[in-house]
């Protein structure tokens, strides 16, 4: 369950999430009776038959979606200040707008699939299991990071919950997740990658050699444009001909969803593995939207109006589209869910707190981890001559 | 036409003063219009003056539409139209070829690349393409109207993908020009010169100077001639070389030096390749020492390149080994950025630097050989101690 995850995870100077205000409802958190609920809008498809509307879910799961989400969102908006006050150097890309994708999937499917992303990767990270401390660590560089610290922003990465990271090339990524879908298939784990790249990765060579390669071996390959409709500056009708993303593997079937709507996400990622696992590839365009600008140095004012950016937010936002269904649906009120963002914003100050308190890596680790252990390289001084070590 | 120019330019070259370096302008006008400008507005000056001048030049790249994400194309697009400045989409590798493709029917085509970081994708192209365009099809085809424009370097937070140095891959290509500016008043001249240059060239710009750096800069259109060096700073005891933003930390290693009464001279190669074998090799048979330094990692960095023709040409000349202080060889990190640069203490610290031998201060020609040889090979006795002694 996602939310007792996120609560044990948290540290000792947190309350445990408190229970006894909902056992008094009728519904409480932990309920699983199925819900059914509508997708937003209905799926749009190439070369396949799209899934049914009607998503079944639960109030456990809405509620986890929720605080999820609303972790996430915070999360984001911690690292917005971080980043103006100095303490998060480097380059900052920010998810904020675009949670329910990483939501909806990970709801689909279990950790022995892999995810494989680009550099806007934290809330990925988090929704892998990613805990609040190594992100925010790893974000100022602090040896408690998920990478060490030596990866920053951009290179966010877990092994044990197959997240395949974070990559700061746009595209690069593409042919990876193809390549680890190979090694899945090989190695009959019932499992699939899903790769996620952008609208602006889109239009890269590698993302088309690497379609073909999984179209003809029938890998287990779920490719994911999260279409943001920018791709840094530029907007998708001046960068693409064809921006209908998910018609673009043309032989590869294809399936654009609604990327605000947790639910249909959720439909769309379980529909994908079993197709993936069936009969090969296939692309999901997920329709979001970044509130954000492309990263920390780009206002995202210059080639959009602020007037878009409040509309989406009015009308499509993820978080409020689970927060009016929860409230329709009766599994809570709307001060008990206030109340779980304001939970949800002490924990993510205490664990910036934390993370301030952590210590930078040793210099040492500048030359650790090139090569394997033990290969060993030379490093010099200032011309070459004062200091000779041996790398580990 | 480039190689006439050149020897015309070389007769006006004064090998830099102290007092910094000449303009050398390929036009009669000696009205010095000046403005002070930074490193992104001169190349947007250049920018602006090359399309002007040549209806068949066109800019493209990401985003440059809006100005760029370095404001350097700022104002083209309103002024030149969406026809000749106008944005792609995200696909290095075919930007690239679409400028090789536009060149080869005779225009100018400036191309972006948002960061050096990013230009590997294209690295084919180049290489492949654009390199030997002239030389495989006899001299029927050609791509120079090409060039390719890309920020480098560091910038203090940029991290592994928008810090990298990548201009040692492509010194190693016979067929292309790769030209490093290291203020604005030298960037405006380059790029000019650069999109005028009948072959392709890769014009990288030190993307921590776009607005540090301020400089007054000449408005009129005007060329500085690639291939040749500039002596920026004149000394007897020990050349250093450079380029780009590298060239202001030397400074600062060169004004420390001068406390010490070390006098040093400061080369500016601003292009590598094709590079000013002369000048440097002039000058290292003066000084008898020489230091090159560089952002990029040591180990098959450019520096290797200068070190060895320097080497072959100044053997019996040189005093000491060719010191390098560069980039250390890691992919380049976020935090440990600091560790990683060349600073200023690195190359004052070197041991070409730190202990000049002056040839008046050996008693006997034995003692400077004995000298000579105790110093290279007990390099941790190199301190300001015996500074002191030798001087």
């Amino acid at each position: 369950m996602a939310l007792s995850r996120l609560s044990s995870r948290s540290t000792t100077l947190l309350q445990p999430f408190a229970t006894t205000s909902l056992l008094r409802r009728r519904h409480i958190s932990t309920d699983t009776t199925p819900i059914t609920v509508e997708t937003s809008l209905p799926f749009t498809s190439h070369l396949i038959s799209p899934p049914s509307r009607a998503v079944e879910t639960s109030s456990q799961e809405l509620l986890s979606f929720f605080r999820d989400m609303a972790l996430m969102r915070r999360m984001e908006i911690a690292a917005d200040s971080l980043y103006k006050a100095k303490l998060i150097r480097g380059f900052c890309h920010l998810y904020d707008g675009q949670e329910a994708v990483a939501i909806g999937m990970e709801a689909a499917i279990t950790k022995r699939d892999a995810i494989i992303t680009s550099y806007r990767d934290h809330c990925t990270f988090l929704g892998r299991g990613g805990g609040l401390f190594e992100a925010f660590s790893e974000l100022m560089g602090r040896t408690t990071g998920c990478s060490k610290g030596k990866g920053g922003s951009m290179h966010f990465y877990k092994k044990d919950a197959s997240f395949y990271g974070g990559h700061g090339i746009v595209g690069a990524q593409a042919p990876l997740g193809c390549g680890l879908a190979f090694a899945q298939k090989y190695s009959k784990e019932e499992a699939v990658s899903f790769t996620l790249y952008g609208d602006g990765a889109a239009n890269q060579g590698q993302l088309f050699e690497a379609l073909n390669i999984a179209a003809l071996w029938d890998l287990p390959a779920v490719l994911v444009c999260e279409n943001n409709h920018y791709g840094m500056g530029t907007a998708e009708w001046r960068s693409a001909k064809s921006p209908a993303y998910f018609k673009r593997g043309d032989y590869v079937p294809g399936l654009k969803v609604d990327g605000m709507d947790a639910l249909a996400v959720k439909q769309a990622c379980k529909f994908a593995k079993e197709h993936a696992l069936k009969n090969g590839p296939i692309i999901l365009e997920m329709d979001t939207y970044r509130y954000h600008g492309h990263s920390m140095s780009d206002p995202g004012s210059t080639y959009r109006t602020r007037d878009e950016i409040s509309g989406v937010r009015q009308v499509r936002d993820p978080i409020d589209r689970v927060r009016k269904l929860i409230i329709a649906h009766d599994i809570a009120t709307e001060k008990e869910l206030k109340d779980m963002e304001k939970e949800v914003r002490k924990e993510v100050d205490a664990a910036v707190a934390q993370a301030k308190e952590s210590p930078i890596p040793e210099p040492s680790e500048l030359f650790s981890n090139i090569y394997v252990k033990g290969f060993g390289a030379e490093s010099f001084g200032a011309d070459r001559k004062e200091l000779r070590a041996t790398l580990p | 036409m480039a190689s006439l120019l050149g020897r015309f330019c070389r007769k006006l070259v004064v090998p830099g003063s102290a007092h910094g370096s000449r303009m050398i302008s390929t036009t009669a006008c000696d009205s010095e219009a000046v403005k002070s400008l930074n490193l992104y507005s001169a190349i947007n000056q250049a920018l602006h003056i090359a399309l002007e001048t040549d209806p068949r030049s066109y800019v493209f790249g990401e985003d440059v539409g809006f100005g760029g994400v370095f404001r350097c194309t700022t104002g083209l697009a309103e002024r030149f139209g969406k026809n000749r400045v106008f944005n792609t989409p995200l696909c290095e590798q075919g930007i690239v070829g679409f400028g090789i493709g536009l060149a080869a029917m005779g225009n100018r085509a400036v191309v972006e690349i948002q960061f050096a970081d990013y230009i590997y994708p294209a690295f084919d192209q180049i290489v492949n393409e654009a390199a030997k365009f002239r030389y495989r099809s006899g001299n029927q085809f050609n791509c120079g109207g090409l060039t390719i424009r890309a920020p480098y370097g560091a910038v203090g937070h940029g991290g592994h993908y928008h810090s990298q140095s990548p201009e040692a891959f492509f010194c190693h290509v016979p067929g292309i020009k790769v030209v490093i500016p290291r203020s604005p008043r030298e960037a405006k001249g380059l790029l000019l010169s650069s999109i005028r240059d009948p072959n392709p060239v890769v014009f990288f710009e030190p993307k921590w100077l776009y607005r540090q750096a301020v400089e007054e800069v000449p408005e009129h259109d005007y060329m500085i001639p690639l291939s040749q060096a500039e002596v920026i700073r004149e000394g007897n005891d020990i050349t250093l070389v450079g380029w780009g933003a590298q060239l202001t930390v030397m400074e600062q290693a060169c004004l420390d030096a001068e406390k010490e009464g070390i006098s040093c001279e400061l080369i500016d190669l601003k292009t590598l390749l094709p590079w000013d074998k002369e000048t440097v090799e002039a000058s290292v048979k003066k000084t008898g020492r020489l230091l090159i330094s560089h952002e990029a990692p040591v180990t098959g960095g450019f520096g290797a390149e200068i070190s060895a023709t320097i080497l072959e040409r100044c053997f019996l000349k040189l005093e000491a080994p060719v010191s390098r202080v560069c980039g250390l060889d890691t992919p380049f990190p976020l935090v440990f950025e600091p560790f990683y640069m060349p600073t200023k203490n690195k190359a004052s610290s070197s041991s070409s630097l730190s202990s000049p031998l002056k040839k008046k201060h050996y008693l006997i020609m034995g003692l400077h050989v004995w000298c000579r040889y105790w110093m290279q090979s007990s390099p941790l006795l190199i301190t300001s101690h015996s500074i002191c002694f030798f001087r």
